[in-house]
């Protein structure tokens, strides 16, 4: 049977844990003051890169080289913008950490604002995260009277200030230079990349943008060595994380997992999700999030890592896996995905405002008539040019998955002969 | 491709141009990524080709079946694109995105929009008006004006800055007098725009078959650079007004008096007014009988010769206008020279810019600008004073807005606060009429602080001993307790502007318009000369003129005291080089100014007077005055192309052409001499005003032959230094900047005396100004300060924009802005009916509450005839730029009845 590995989540039972004495009687902030006092700034970014450690927001960039692509010696400002603006449909693992061991994310931007010399950090909180950002604010405050945060910090001569910047609700926003440009003051537009923001990021400065569950794994990574994060999981998906089991499960919920080659996708689904619920036969899955392709249920027998899956023609993205029955009707399933894509564009540039809409309508007609003849290649045509093409990645949330569906469900989306 | 401008900051969102960049997965908008060394591009590719192809698309199927733009002017560019790359739409038609006809001028039609963001960016940054941004996400988002207004209610200008940077029929100009129809059809003819002195180049596109104007565009000139504002881009509709003169009138009904009911009477014949608007001719036409131009040029000359025979030359007066060109200037002041034998000839910069004419000869020797309005740009400080610069030259406002916002710290000085104010870094809101207290202690803290440039002082200049005599009297606590300004900000204002590397000072008629204008602008030069912020880039004076060529209307020798290029009239070798030149004994006499020539009259010294295209019933101070003089003239000719409320004095009045309809030359604010060319030909028997003139001097017996303007121009410059090497040919499209001895290799000159100055001994020299303050102070009987001026859509006395669409559906009637206090105090609301008195008269008119004015002081504008601001002004002058005081006199108001 495969079995949860707590490391994050070690102490996520525990009401208290979210209080800062109980925070670091459970060891909590001991790794940030070794950090501080013991090492150099250097030595945090190679035990991060020691550790292996991939990126938790979906699109699994090393976070130790992300961190390498600040410049040194460069008397600009440098920021962290840590992005709790988790939104993907399906994903719920960020909320978990900031609303039960919140100080084990501060404790990993304070980490990483170290290791690339930031002075200040702002946690860009999902708007409708109430509860998060009450949490999370309170935590700020307990560690800023602690001196755990602020100047000198802990006698030393690092300073480092972090900031609660709660979203408006916009899902584009999550997109980290459309964060950025968020947290600036200006409407949540992505930004044409390069520059990245390690080089040029919140106003105009370098700027290390990291999910929610990366500054934790940091943490965990510090508190507990390279090696040993190095040493969970398997090659390429090193360390646990946070998945998020949804749809016709027995058990969906929150689990911290290792990755691993030893046992398959199929395998996390029954004994960590309990199959479904209603014991009907699974139709399809959608394994990181609902912007990347559907694998079939005849598809589920990969290995359970980043690079297994990807062979198997998805991503495990931000980690949420979406499980439907057959009791759904697969052209109900991609119309709302492509309604939610389609809304949530931001409508900046060309391919994405009017390709993501078009998308929508087409599918909607599908759904209510069926496709005409040619249509299914009309939309395949027009899908493959809006991938891309834009500035960033939005429009391909809605063509991989739209896309997927068409080619593994042919049946579903039978056209229409006209005579 | 389609959100490309070459004068906008790229932003790489319509992603039409996207190409392929080897080794990376997704394709980049090649408008935005910067090339790097190794990286291989494939700009046309058959994946490039097919993602335009299906953008183009894409975007053709939200458009209206036909394209608004493709179906006019027809330079729709995604259309174009449908024609480059073959596409025929065959995705399933959008439709759901809302028109928008609010605006008078500019037509929105969301569905047409792609979105490329071209207007936002025209808006923000280059017209720096802020009105446009995106609402909505996804496929709802559109361009919104303000917060999602309609444009008509935002608070967009309507300057059309979008329409011309806009791609598609999103936003289009309204038709105002002609169908629009394809470019390709229509001529285009390279001018200048005919309002303020900012001077900007536009192209006017005309139906030849029509004859009309269809629409106007910002022209490429080094000043304007492509901008326009409202006037200029929608404002030229006037000159195909059914009410355009078309042939001359003699008076018929006598004895003479104002025609109109609602004429500016003030209410002192109790007449019933109508709701206003322009002079009614079924009126006033029963006045007139329509006249040859034989019979009219006939009898102008036996009377004007007879006036002249029986009381003398000093009888006969002329006012020239500062919207005529520099050669019909030339030969106005000419004909009043020679053939009238006077120096009784003056225009509207006697109620503009005379005091800072006066003050600036008097101390560094030229009346014209020292650098122009774009150097702006390389000025750290930028002192605005007396200037509501974004109503009056709204386009050199667009340059001072972006200084701004690129870190120059603006500090504007003025009574009212103005859109211009908005953008300072600090605004000093002065009590009227203490300029010259405020700027004293300017000097003051200057001296003290050790800012002043000892070495530029002691290089340039003499005789700053008596300004710093005179100011160390001036410390920022003495003169905080007159202009109301705190000596902190004095102090403050003061530091920034000399610890400036370069300030530059730019100033309007709350400057000059006083009875102590020609002290104020003492002032401001004093204080440029003693930091040494003169003859370099970003820095000097600039004194914004009002019309579109006052500039060259002064510099051809519209003025009494001098003839062309300032030489005074009673310098014996001078006038002996004009006498020499024109082939006459000159009179040696200054004649008189605008307002003295009035009250000469109304005293029976001035008899006959022939009025070029000015209307100082309106335009002059104290109405009722002006009324009784232009009633008491024995013989009165007024040229105009539309009957004004003067010409109902007249005894002629002649048909003349508007600025469309004829070649000349015109000088702007900075100096800049361009040629405005003909556009449309004039209507009826209308006849280009400089021949006009000619043939009135040949009737009096001095035949005046020239070809073309370009003869009369060649003329003038052989008499004028300043304005040497210049020809119409040589102008070109853009102009000159004079000095300009180059043409061939040099545009001309931007910064002024880098090395001295053009007086006796090369120097500049300081004069001292004492706080005077105004010449009638609010008291018991008339408590509040009338503030006169002008808006945005409205020229002058409303006589060509009253009668253009759209200027007057954004600006309809008469108002007075009060402040909300007192229109507490009083229990006015807004759009409540006030009547306003002074001394002089009384007028009627609509309550604006603003906060722009200072408690105490209410501001009319004076362009509404039925609602004259000038019943209530007075005439006292400046003693030395004889320049009423249009900016400070003592009124009441109170409700009326509605």
């Amino acid at each position: 049977m495969i079995q949860e590995t707590r490391a994050m989540l070690e102490f996520a039972d525990d009401p208290k844990q979210i209080e800062l004495a109980t925070y670091r009687k459970n060891g909590g902030y001991d790794a940030f003051e070794k950090a501080l006092k013991e090492m150099s700034p250097d030595d945090v970014t190679q035990e991060v890169l020691k550790s292996g450690l991939r990126g938790r927001g979906g699109a699994g960039f090393p976070t130790g080289r992300k961190w390498q692509f600040v410049p040194k010696g460069n008397d600009k400002p440098k920021y962290i913008a840590v992005n709790a603006d988790e939104s993907e449909p399906g994903t719920c693992k960020d909320r978990v950490i900031m609303e039960q061991d919140p100080h084990q994310m501060l404790e990993g931007t304070l980490l990483a604002a170290y290791a690339v010399g930031a002075t200040t950090a702002y946690i860009y909180i999902r708007g409708e995260f109430q509860k998060s950002i009450r949490i999370v604010e309170d935590a700020i405050d307990e560690a800023r009277a602690a001196n755990l945060i602020g100047k000198n910090i802990l006698g030393t001569d690092f300073s480092c200030d972090i900031w609660v910047h709660p979203g408006a609700g916009a899902y584009i926003c999550g997109e980290e230079t459309a964060l950025l440009t968020s947290l600036e003051g200006n409407r949540g537009y992505p930004r044409i990349k390069p520059p990245f923001p390690a080089v040029e990021g919140l106003w105009r400065c370098p700027t290390v943008v990291n999910n929610v569950e990366t500054m934790a794994c940091v943490t965990q990574i510090l508190r507990r060595g390279g090696d040993w994060f190095a040493g969970l999981g398997c090659e390429g998906s090193t360390g646990t994380r946070l998945f998020c089991l949804s749809g016709h499960l027995k058990r969906p919920g929150v689990y911290e997992l290792e990755c691993s080659t030893d046992f398959t996708l199929r395998d996390v689904i029954e004994q960590i999700g309990g199959g479904t619920l209603s014991g009907a036969p699974i139709q399809g899955v959608m394994p990181g999030g609902s912007s990347f392709p559907v694998l079939r249920a005849d598809e589920l027998d990969c290995g359970f890592d980043i690079e297994s899956v990807a062979k198997a023609g998805s991503s495990l993205g931000s980690g949420a896996i979406m499980v439907f029955d057959d009791t759904v009707n697969v052209r109900d399933v991609v119309l709302n995905i492509s309604e939610f894509y389609s809304h949530e564009s931001c409508g900046q540039c060309t391919p994405c405002r009017e390709g993501s809409d078009w998308v929508r309508r087409m599918l909607k007609k599908f759904q209510t008539d069926g496709p005409d003849e040619g249509d299914i290649a009309t939309l395949m045509d027009v899908t493959d040019k809006m991938d891309g093409t834009t500035i960033c990645a939005l429009a391909v949330a809605i063509v991989w998955p739209v896309q997927s569906f068409l080619k593994k469900y042919p049946e579903a989306f039978a056209e229409k002969v006209t005579a | 491709m389609l959100c490309h401008d070459s004068k906008l900051e790229p932003v790489g969102v319509c992603r039409m141009c996207a190409v392929e960049v080897e080794g990376a997965r997704v394709m980049a908008a090649s408008c935005i990524r910067e090339a790097e060394a190794g990286m291989v591009v494939k700009t046309a590719s058959e994946k490039v080709d097919r993602c335009r192809a299906m953008l183009t698309e894409l975007l053709l199927s939200e458009q209206r079946e036909e394209s608004l733009k493709e179906s006019t002017t027809g330079d729709d560019e995604l259309y174009a694109l449908q024609r480059r790359y073959d596409v025929t739409v065959k995705l399933p038609q959008g439709n759901s995105r809302p028109m928008d006809d609010s605006s008078p001028a500019i037509a929105v039609d969301h569905q047409a929009c792609i979105l490329c963001d071209r207007c936002i960016r025209a808006c923000d940054d280059l017209q720096n008006n802020d009105v446009i941004g995106r609402t909505g996400k996804g496929y709802t988002a559109r361009i919104s004006f303000d917060l999602d207004n309609p444009m008509g209610i935002s608070t967009c200008v309507t300057c059309g800055e979008c329409v011309a940077a806009c791609p598609t029929g999103a936003l289009l100009n309204k038709e105002l007098s002609a169908p629009m129809r394809p470019r390709s059809e229509l001529k285009a003819v390279d001018s200048v725009c005919p309002y303020c002195g900012v001077g900007c180049g536009l192209t006017y596109h005309v139906d030849t078959e029509e004859n009309r104007v269809v629409f106007a565009e910002g022209r490429d000139n080094p000043g304007s650079q492509g901008r326009l504002c409202v006037k200029g881009r929608y404002g030229w509709d006037y000159v195909q007004h059914p009410h355009r003169l078309t042939k001359p009138l003699i008076r018929v009904q006598y004895p003479k008096a104002a025609l109109s009911a609602e004429t500016v009477n003030s209410d002192r014949d109790g007449k019933r007014r109508k709701p206003g608007g322009i002079v009614d001719y079924e009126e006033v036409m029963p006045a007139f009988r329509e006249a040859s131009w034989d019979e009219a040029l006939d009898l102008i000359a036996s009377k004007l010769g007879g006036i002249k025979a029986e009381h003398g030359p000093g009888a006969l007066a002329g006012f020239g206008s500062a919207k005529c060109s520099n050669e019909e200037a030339y030969l106005f002041q000419k004909l009043i020279r020679v053939v009238f034998g006077t120096n009784n000839v003056d225009h509207c910069t006697r109620l503009c810019h005379a005091s800072s004419v006066a003050a600036l000869l008097e101390m560094i020797g030229s009346g014209a600008v020292t650098t122009t309005y774009g150097d702006v740009c390389n000025a750290d400080v930028v002192l605005v004073t007396g200037s509501n610069t974004t109503s009056n030259h709204p386009v050199a406002a667009t340059f001072f807005k972006e200084a701004a916002r690129a870190g120059a710290k603006m500090i504007v000085v003025d009574p009212r606060g103005s859109g211009i104010s908005e953008h300072a870094w600090r605004f000093c809101q002065i009590r009227s009429g203490s300029d010259v207290a405020f700027y004293n202690a300017v000097m003051n803290v200057i001296i003290a602080e050790g800012l002043v440039d000892e070495e530029y002082v002691a290089q340039y200049t003499t005789d700053f001993e008596t300004v710093k005599e005179t100011v160390a009297r001036y410390t920022p606590e003495f003169a905080s307790a007159i202009c109301g300004v705190s000596a902190e900000s004095i102090r403050e204002v003061a530091i920034t502007y000399g610890k400036a590397k370069a300030a530059v000072t730019y100033w309007g008629m709350g400057m000059s318009q006083h009875v102590h204008g020609t002290d104020n602008c003492r002032c401001i030069i004093s204080l440029a000369l003693m930091t040494g912020n003169m003859g370099k880039h970003g820095a000097g004076l600039h004194p914004l003129r009002g019309q579109n060529n006052v500039q060259g209307a002064s510099d051809a020798g519209l003025i009494p005291m001098v003839y062309p290029d300032y030489q005074p009239v009673g310098q014996d070798d001078v006038r002996a080089k004009f006498e020499n030149a024109w082939g006459v004994a000159l009179d040696p006499n200054p004649g008189l100014t605008v307002v003295e020539i009035m009250k000469a009259a109304l005293a029976g010294t001035v008899r006959g007077m022939y009025m070029l295209g000015e209307n100082p019933f309106l335009s002059d101070p104290n109405t009722n005055k002006v009324r009784d003089a232009l009633t008491a003239l024995d013989f009165l000719v007024v040229q105009d192309i539309f009957l004004t409320e003067t010409a109902e004095f007249a005894d002629v009045v002649l048909p003349a052409t508007s600025a469309l309809e004829k070649n000349g030359t015109f000088t702007n604010t900075d100096r800049r001499v361009q040629v405005g060319r003909q556009a449309l030909q004039p209507p009826g028997e209308a006849r280009t005003d400089w021949r006009i003139i000619c043939d009135i001097a040949a009737r009096m017996g001095h035949p005046m032959e020239y070809g073309s303007s370009a003869d009369v121009f060649d003329e003038m410059v052989s008499l004028m230094h300043a304005y040497r090497g210049l020809s119409h040919e040589n102008l070109g499209a853009t102009g000159k900047l004079y000095p300009c001895p180059n043409p061939d290799e040099s545009d001309g000159t931007i910064v002024m005396f880098g090395d001295g100055f053009p007086t006796e001994n090369g120097r500049a020299r300081f004069v001292a100004a004492e706080h005077t303050g105004a010449d009638e102070l609010p008291d018991a009987e008339y408590p509040f300060v009338l503030v006169t001026g002008r808006v945005l859509e409205h020229w002058h006395t409303g006589v060509m924009t009253r009668r253009s669409h759209t200027l007057h559906a954004r600006e309809p009637e008469a108002f007075v802005e009060i402040h909300p206090d007192d229109c507490t105090d009083n229990g006015i609301a807004a759009g409540d009916f006030v009547r306003v008195s002074s001394r002089r008269g009384a007028i009627r008119l609509k309550v604006r509450p603003s906060a722009a004015c200072q408690p105490g002081s209410v501001f009319i504008p004076f362009h509404f005839r039925e609602a004259g601001a000038n019943i209530l002004t007075t005439d006292k002058l400046d003693p030395d730029g004889k320049i009423p005081e249009f900016k400070f006199c003592a009124v009441k108001f109170e409700r009326l009845d509605p």
